[in-house]
């Protein structure tokens, strides 16, 4: 995948990363690298901060204490879109699409704003770009269909497709599978292994244990804000903590 | 391409018809009634650049319009400037007082972003009641310079600048809604996280879009003092404005240029006709029933409906 040297520098530096929403403190420094390539699975009970977590990361929440460091840079203070643009994607929990566009045209607004230059490409060449996401997320018949018509795994298909439409290198997808049916989950996995395998450094929270399993190279767990496990993905299950977090006892 | 030229073709054609009618009918009040609705297809336009586009739903058209109007008259007290110059200036004030407005109420949404427009309305209409160098309360008289040949009135004179006016808001409208900027305010109207997740610069966009249609406004506003050859703040500020020009709007439809130019143009001749006709207060009463009207009817507006009665029809032939 990716060459031996490029895997030394991390992709994604988290560094003590703290936030708290009044006197409740949803993560406490939280501290992880994320390399180049990896596929990262992100793992925890309900509130134990996984998704505040990629807030922080795509920059809907400023932090207070702690960095995030991003290819070398610090962008601890950049507004999500302009961390969008250095290369950072993410998907919705609940899927957000655009409701008044296409499927297409949803995905036009990522090809827009993704890199500094506008309108720089024809039309032409704009559609074909959209077309072969569509092609690869499996959503080309839907191309031109309003997405408010959209069934909802085709909602989270799009979610991802218009993540990937921006070219990113990190591509953190939130709970993509969550209500999918067995062969549904399959067909997402799929997608997100293909994603990786084009070099995109993805991480992936989920809940449905055999999908984690399946796609991650390395997982990490979180419970009420804090790190309690993390490494491959068969020792991050053995250990106890994770076990007596999932199970409460 | 194509579209592009057909559109330039009409509007060239446009002002020829204008300018041609100001030439050929010697009656001034035509001209005096075609100017309100002009002026009114320029509010409703620039208007819809932020308001539909965007989705902000700014209550301060009579804001800018009043800012508009005394820029205007300022500058022919001070310095006796051209019409020409008075509404340049209006336009850069206005992107200025755009920039500002924007800058300090784009961060809230929804409502509260239209409480304070109305509250700006009233800060800055409070100010100038209170210049004396342009009137006070009392208003302010204005001379009427020389007109310019070919035209044989002044008042046509101000019909022919409205409609370029119209023209340039039509044009610059058109632009934003068929680029990227187009796309990226409409993106941020449907979810303002997802946009700014994907990329967008949701608050400079909506800035840009605040100055551009401030710009537009208060350059609507300018030739008013001259029209009326006569300014005061309870008019230049009527709260009027911003519902009237709010309704052409919503009535024509907000996603595409033309529907506030059809609104614009339905409810300002209603209102002209309704003025001569019966009285000009019924007008408010016009323009509340038809808004309730659509609201509950065609939430969409005109634009909405024609466009589902193609779709209905496409889909009836497949």
């Amino acid at each position: 995948m990716t060459s031996a040297n490029a895997t030394d520098a991390p992709l994604l530096r988290i560094g003590a990363l703290t936030k708290r929403f009044g006197g409740f403190t949803a993560l406490d420094k939280v501290s992880v690298d994320i390399c180049p390539g990896e596929r990262f699975g992100l793992i925890g009970p309900n509130g134990s901060g996984k998704t505040t977590l990629i807030n922080c990361i795509s920059g809907a929440f400023r932090t207070e204490p702690g960095t995030v460091i991003f290819q070398g840079e610090d962008i601890t203070r950049l507004p999500p879109y302009m961390r969008r643009r250095r290369g950072i994607a993410r998907s919705f929990q609940i899927p957000r699409p655009f409701r008044s566009m296409t499927v297409a045209e949803n995905l036009m607004v990522a090809l827009d704003f993704a890199g500094a230059a506008h309108d720089l490409i024809s039309a032409a060449e704009r559609r074909e770009a959209v077309m072969s996401i569509l092609q690869q997320t499996g959503l080309s018949s839907k191309a031109d269909a309003p997405a408010t018509r959209l069934s909802q795994v085709e909602l989270r298909k799009m979610e991802l497709a218009r993540a990937v439409a921006t070219r990113p290198k990190l591509l953190i997808s939130d709970e993509a599978m969550a209500g999918l049916s067995s062969s549904e989950v399959d067909e997402v996995l799929d997608l997100l292994m293909s994603l990786a395998d084009q070099d995109i450094t993805i991480i992936m929270i989920e809940h449905i244990m055999q999908a984690v399993m399946r796609f991650s190279e390395r997982i990490m767990c979180l419970d009420a804000g804090r790190i309690i496990a993390i490494g491959k993905p068969s020792e991050v299950m053995a250990n106890a903590r994770v076990q007596e977090a999932y199970l409460g006892t | 391409m194509k579209r592009s030229v057909t559109f330039w073709i009409g509007a060239i054609a446009f002002l020829v018809i204008i300018l041609l009618t100001t030439q050929i009918i010697g009656n001034e009040y035509p001209f005096f009634a075609g100017y309100v609705i002009l002026q009114f297809i320029v509010l409703a336009v620039a208007w819809s650049i932020l308001g539909g586009y965007a989705g902000y739903v700014n209550f301060g058209t009579s804001a800018f319009f009043g800012v508009g109007v005394y820029t205007a008259v300022l500058l022919t007290k001070a310095a006796g400037a051209p019409l020409a110059v008075q509404i340049a200036a209006a336009a850069a004030v206005g992107a200025l007082l755009g920039l500002g407005v924007g800058l300090l109420t784009l961060r809230m949404q929804g409502i509260f972003f239209s409480i304070a427009t109305i509250a700006l309305t009233i800060v800055i209409e409070t100010s100038v009641t209170n210049w004396r160098f342009l009137g006070g309360a009392a208003g302010i008289q204005l001379q009427r310079p020389p007109v310019t040949p070919p035209f044989h009135s002044y008042v046509q004179m101000l019909f022919f600048v409205q409609a370029l006016l119209v023209v340039l808001a039509v044009a610059i409208a058109r632009y934003i809604q068929n680029s990227w900027i187009g796309r990226g305010l409409q993106a941020l109207r449907d979810d303002e996280l997802a946009a700014e997740c994907t990329g967008v610069p949701t608050l400079r966009l909506k800035l840009l879009a605040c100055v551009i249609s401030g710009a537009l406004m208060c350059a609507a506003g300018a030739p008013a003092a001259m029209y009326l050859q006569y300014a005061d703040p309870s008019s230049a500020f009527n709260l009027n404005y911003s519902v009237s020009v709010l309704a052409m709007s919503l009535i024509g439809g907000t996603s595409h240029w033309a529907g506030p130019v059809i609104g614009a143009i339905l409810l300002g001749v209603t209102q002209q006709l309704l003025a001569v006709t019966i009285s000009s207060e019924v007008n408010v009463l016009v323009l509340g029933i038809m808004l309730v009207l659509f609201v509950v009817a065609a939430p969409q507006g005109l634009i909405g409906l024609f466009r589902k009665m193609v779709d209905g029809r496409a889909e009836g032939k497949a």
